[in-house]
């Protein structure tokens, strides 16, 4: 359905913006990816889960092409941009460097995109403020201004909400299936928290070095892989938005009816 | 005016020049001590340059490169901080430096005027590589400055944006080298680093942009290489530490200017 509005001869729907496959990744003795494989669609968002030192961020950056797999290859969509927003970056006040001109570091930022951007992501008139005096949550909003700005492909997000109070995180949530149908784009996120992959998300790969399960929200709470990971408080918070959610989009952003079986083991 | 302080305040003129802007990124980069690291290994490659009979300043620049290079390879040995890495390597080859120097007799080599350096003593030539060094640099410094700040900024953004950070950072640390070498002349081995952090650092309480501050050190180190040429003429003073003194001086003028700007 959605496809109809997205007039864009460019995008085309549904393609395959990322895969990573077979990726292994150690640090000395440790194995931090085991035989990992993800794929990232346009129109998706896919959400990256699992305890602390699962790996996550290690996928992430092997993704992006910050960290070089032992095993294993990822393939990018021929001249993919990526919109990288870390997790959060260390802001140096021995460095001068406002708002205006961390935004426009890359280049190519025109004022009117610039303006809607800051729109978008709820930032008011801050171009002009030190970095280093911006809140944690001023500089999230920032960082994804940044990304933004790029008009990206693929937007990653590792643990977009550290550090933002509860109203922000509300915010956060609500922005990121606007930002995917605004820009087109594939999402691929990092999070801890249940119900931001409950509320936007079509993919959620369970990650343990080795990826436990994958599937609609919904599918994989009730593995028991995963029940075994996170326990069942989980199950507990898709059952409160089971109600609002009876359908899924599929690759091409229509409405596909859920089922309950719709996901895979690993 | 002798020739001598003229050829001695264009040498200072044109390390400063350069100086400057390398070292707001040495003081950005958290880099201090790689710059202390490589400058102390510098004697050894003065020694070499004695050794096989080339003016040292080409030995220690090639060195400094040869060492900078090794330098950003075992960052990567994750067993050791680069921190102490750098101590082995700075005083294993300061020590190896001065067994070497002190082995030489037969040469009569002048060993503080490289520890603490002789800018009254540089002659045209000197000053003419300082000067073709100096635009080479300024040049790369023009075409890689929007990069080298986004890398500095963020690392992994300047990546996943495109940015060749690792050639940069390549060019960036065979660079220091360089002026390392050249700020050895101005003020020797021991000092040279101040000459790249202390102005950098005197100018951040004026500077509200990256660019201000570079320009600010840039100031600075003019300055200060000027007075202390003539400071250490007036008053038959050494000039290398009288140079760094004065960038002292400016840190701390500029340390108080600014509280009194702001009071909190």
């Amino acid at each position: 359905m959605r496809f109809l509005f997205h007039c864009d001869v460019m995008a085309n729907p549904g393609e395959i913006l990322i895969e990573a496959t077979d990726i292994c990744v150690a640090f000395g003795s440790q194995n931090v990816l085991d035989h990992v494989g993800l794929l990232v669609r346009r129109g998706e968002i896919v959400t990256l889960i699992g305890l602390n030192g699962a790996g996550k961020t290690t996928l992430v950056k092997t993704l992006l092409g910050l960290i070089k797999p032992q095993r294993g290859a990822v393939r990018r969509h021929p001249g993919l941009r990526i919109g990288y927003v870390p997790q959060r970056i260390d802001r140096d006040p021995v460095l001068p460097l406002n708002v205006l001109r961390f935004l426009t570091l890359a280049g190519g930022v025109s004022k009117a995109s610039l303006a809607e951007v800051l729109g978008q992501v709820g930032l008011g008139d801050i171009l002009q403020h030190p970095l280093a005096d911006l809140s944690g949550g001023e500089m999230q909003r920032v960082l994804l201004a940044r990304a933004l700005l790029r008009r990206p492909d693929l937007l990653v997000l590792d643990e977009p909400l550290a550090g933002v109070d509860v109203t922000g995180q509300t915010e956060l949530y609500n922005l990121i299936p606007q930002i995917r149908d605004r820009y087109h784009c594939g999402v691929l996120m990092v999070s801890h928290d249940l119900h931001v992959v409950m509320a936007a998300t079509d993919d959620v790969v369970c990650l343990n070095h080795h990826v436990c399960c994958t599937g609609h929200p919904h599918s994989v709470a009730r593995d028991p892989a995963f029940v075994e990971l996170f326990g069942t408080s989980f199950a507990k918070v898709a059952a409160v938005y089971s109600h609002h959610h009876d359908h899924v989009h599929d690759a091409t952003g229509g409405v596909v009816p859920l089922h309950d079986d719709e996901h895979r083991h690993g | 005016m002798d020739e001598f302080l003229i050829r001695a305040l264009l040498a200072g003129t044109g390390v400063a020049l350069i100086a400057g802007p390398l070292g707001c990124f040495i003081v950005w980069r958290r880099m201090a001590y790689f710059g202390a690291a490589l400058s102390h290994s510098a004697l050894l490659g003065v020694a070499l340059g004695i050794l096989i009979g080339i003016e040292p300043i080409y030995t220690v620049a090639v060195f400094c490169v040869v060492l900078a290079l090794a330098i950003f390879k075992l960052q990567r040995y994750r067993m050791l901080a680069t921190d102490t890495l750098l101590s082995i390597l700075a005083h294993g080859a300061l020590a190896l430096g001065l067994v070497v120097v002190a082995f030489m007799e037969q040469v009569r080599m002048d060993l503080m005027a490289y520890l603490f350096g002789d800018i009254l003593a540089v002659g045209w030539a000197d000053v003419a590589l300082m000067f073709a060094v100096a635009v080479v640099v300024l040049a790369w410094l023009a075409y890689t400055w929007r990069d080298l700040i986004a890398a500095t900024v963020n690392r992994d953004l300047a990546i996943v944006e495109g940015i060749a950070v690792e050639r940069i950072e390549l060019g960036f640390v065979v660079v220091v080298a360089a002026v390392i070498a050249l700020g050895m002349k101005a003020v020797g081995v021991l000092l040279v680093v101040s000459l790249l952090t202390i102005p950098a650092a005197a100018a951040r309480a004026w500077s509200a942009t990256p660019e201000r501050m570079a320009v600010g050190a840039v100031a600075v180190g003019v300055v200060s290489s000027g007075l202390g040429v003539m400071g250490s003429y007036w008053w038959d003073a050494p000039a290398g530490p009288m140079i760094v003194i004065w960038t002292c001086i400016f840190f701390v003028a500029g340390l108080l200017g600014a509280r009194l700007k702001s009071p909190r």
